[in-house]
């Protein structure tokens, strides 16, 4: 039987999403279902999720209530702040970062000192227990007048603000592990996040900076599935950090064959061939540079012809030199350039083992990067 | 199909930087048999696999150009266009300043962001209800 579709039927309206989600936020900003799908799609390739996971995505992501978020910058340069700001795709972007609601971030907001103050108060105490804190920066313990907000220490408004936080994102290698102000001699005494809050979920999220859609990629996580993704054994997402940037690196066949370039300008570095001897760090650093890329997929480092810094690793300036190569076999490795490829990757393992080593060992020392370094 | 001994794929091997081409072009296959075989639907990130500077050019000019292409205008363009492999569709997403955000090979029978919203559906039922009722007043 036909149903009567009389204008003033009173038949509901199929698909209007629940107040105050994320559904009726996109709605309410005349966001179609088909826009909507789009997005879902292209957060579901930032979040490393299989293409398959959309539909489900978008359903959790249409009921997502939108979530506070306390940003804190503490000794940081802002770039991580730039990288997410200044990111090339800005509608999809600004959907995530719309999708929050950003209740403080002395960079980003308008209101300044006590008001600005008064807005994080408030926020932690409407939203107790249920808050995202994001933190950049390192937090320095030697003396907390190195970096203060509002005359408040760093480390104070950190464990306040931590108190009734949900869960932590640590963004850029500084909160996430000191990063550069941590570098020997520290002379701050900073510390990451983690050396101070023991009894929060800390999600790290390193880099210098991290990349753009990988900080959306975890809000957006966040905000599909209400709880923190999977972490490796040093708190970064696997989703994200989950293989090395040598694994899946386009030159790594190069490196599989035993074909180097020995200097920039070689024919090996004109023929695109592997940068490990120039410094790469790709086979000890977890990121997702490469298939992710920069500047909206465009490119990353190695593609521009420039080994990997490891900048996503704990204590990458303290590596011994960034031009330094890992670590060289006591065999010239082009002369033993019949790996197979399972052969090749257990030697990037046994390499990344040394060289987590020499950073041990050159974090003690404090083996200094000269202009020789620089050189070669 | 080919009618010289010329290889329909220009993929070169040795040092040319196009080791993902064909193993991507061998899933497309097997995910076309798959298509046929059971109605399994797939679709490929192809800004989830380490692509070399010119290899995704290769893998969209390897599939080259079918009878379908449509545009989107949803939160920047899209171009949905069906390859000259039936079923093998080729999915660019842009932003508003026309910069890529995402790029899939779905293979299926229509990829679903072009049928026409459920939810879209109902809005536009509401508009024209009130559209007429407004006209009735």
């Amino acid at each position: 039987m036909k149903k009567d579709l009389s204008l003033n039927d009173g038949t509901p309206i199929e698909g209007t999403p629940e107040p105050g989600t994320l559904g009726e936020t996109l709605r309410s900003q005349g966001v179609s279902r088909r826009s909507f799908m789009k997005f879902c799609a292209t957060t579901a390739s930032m979040m490393a999720l299989p293409p398959s996971m959309i539909p489900m995505i978008a359903n959790a992501l249409e009921n997502a209530r939108r979530p506070s978020v306390i940003w804190l910058s503490f000794q940081e340069c802002t770039g991580c702040t730039e990288s997410l700001t200044r990111a090339h795709s800005p509608t999809l972007e600004s959907l995530i970062f719309e999708s929050i609601s950003l209740d403080y971030h002395h960079t980003l907001q308008a209101a300044s000192g006590e008001a600005a103050e008064a807005a994080r108060e408030a926020a932690m105490e409407e939203n107790f227990g249920n808050y995202l804190l994001v933190v950049d920066g390192s937090i320095p313990l030697d003396n907390p007048g190195y970096s203060t907000i509002a005359g408040i220490s760093n480390l104070d408004m950190l464990t306040e603000s931590a108190k009734g936080a949900a869960a932590i994102i640590a963004v850029g290698t500084c909160a996430t592990y000191g990063g550069i102000p941590h570098a020997n001699p520290n002379p701050t005494g900073a510390v990451s996040v983690k050396d101070i809050i023991k009894d929060k979920p800390i999600i790290n999220v390193p880099g210098c900076p991290p990349i753009p859609v990988v900080i959306t990629g975890v809000l957006a996580h966040y905000l599909t599935f209400g709880a923190i993704p999977e972490l490796d054994h040093i708190g970064r997402p696997k989703a994200f950090y989950g293989q090395s940037i040598h694994d899946r690196c386009y030159r790594r066949p190069f490196y599989d064959k035993g074909q180097f370039a020995e200097t920039f300008d070689d024919e090996g570095a004109k023929k695109g061939w592997c940068l490990f001897k120039l410094g790469c760090k790709g086979p000890t650093t977890y990121n997702a540079c490469a298939t992710t890329k920069w500047n909206n997929g465009a490119s990353f480092p190695i593609e521009a012809g420039h080994p990997c810094l490891g900048c996503s690793e704990p204590d990458f300036w303290d590596g011994g030199g960034f031009y330094r190569a890992l670590s060289m076999p006591t065999e010239d490795l082009s002369k033993t350039a019949v790996y197979t490829v399972a052969g090749a990757a257990a030697a990037g393992a046994v390499i990344g083992a040394l060289n987590r080593g020499k950073k041990n060992n050159s974090d003690k020392i404090h083996i200094k990067t000269t202009i020789d370094d620089l050189r070669k | 199909m080919n009618q010289t001994n010329t290889p329909r794929f220009n993929i070169h091997t040795g040092n040319e930087l196009t080791w993902n081409v064909k193993p991507i072009l061998h899933e497309i296959r097997h995910a076309l048999f798959d298509l046929l075989d059971s109605g399994t639907t797939s679709i490929i990130d192809l800004r989830s696999i380490p692509l070399a500077p010119g290899e995704e050019a290769t893998i969209i000019s390897a599939l080259g150009q079918g009878e379908v292409h449509a545009r989107l205008d949803a939160l920047g363009r899209s171009d949905i266009a069906e390859t000259m492999y039936s079923g093998v569709w080729l999915v660019t997403h842009y932003n508003e300043d026309e910069a890529v955000v995402g790029r899939f090979i779905e293979i299926t029978e229509l990829p679903a962001i072009l049928k026409s919203q459920r939810e879209d559906m109902s809005e536009a039922l509401k508009e024209l209800t009130q559209e007429l009722e407004t006209q009735d007043t």
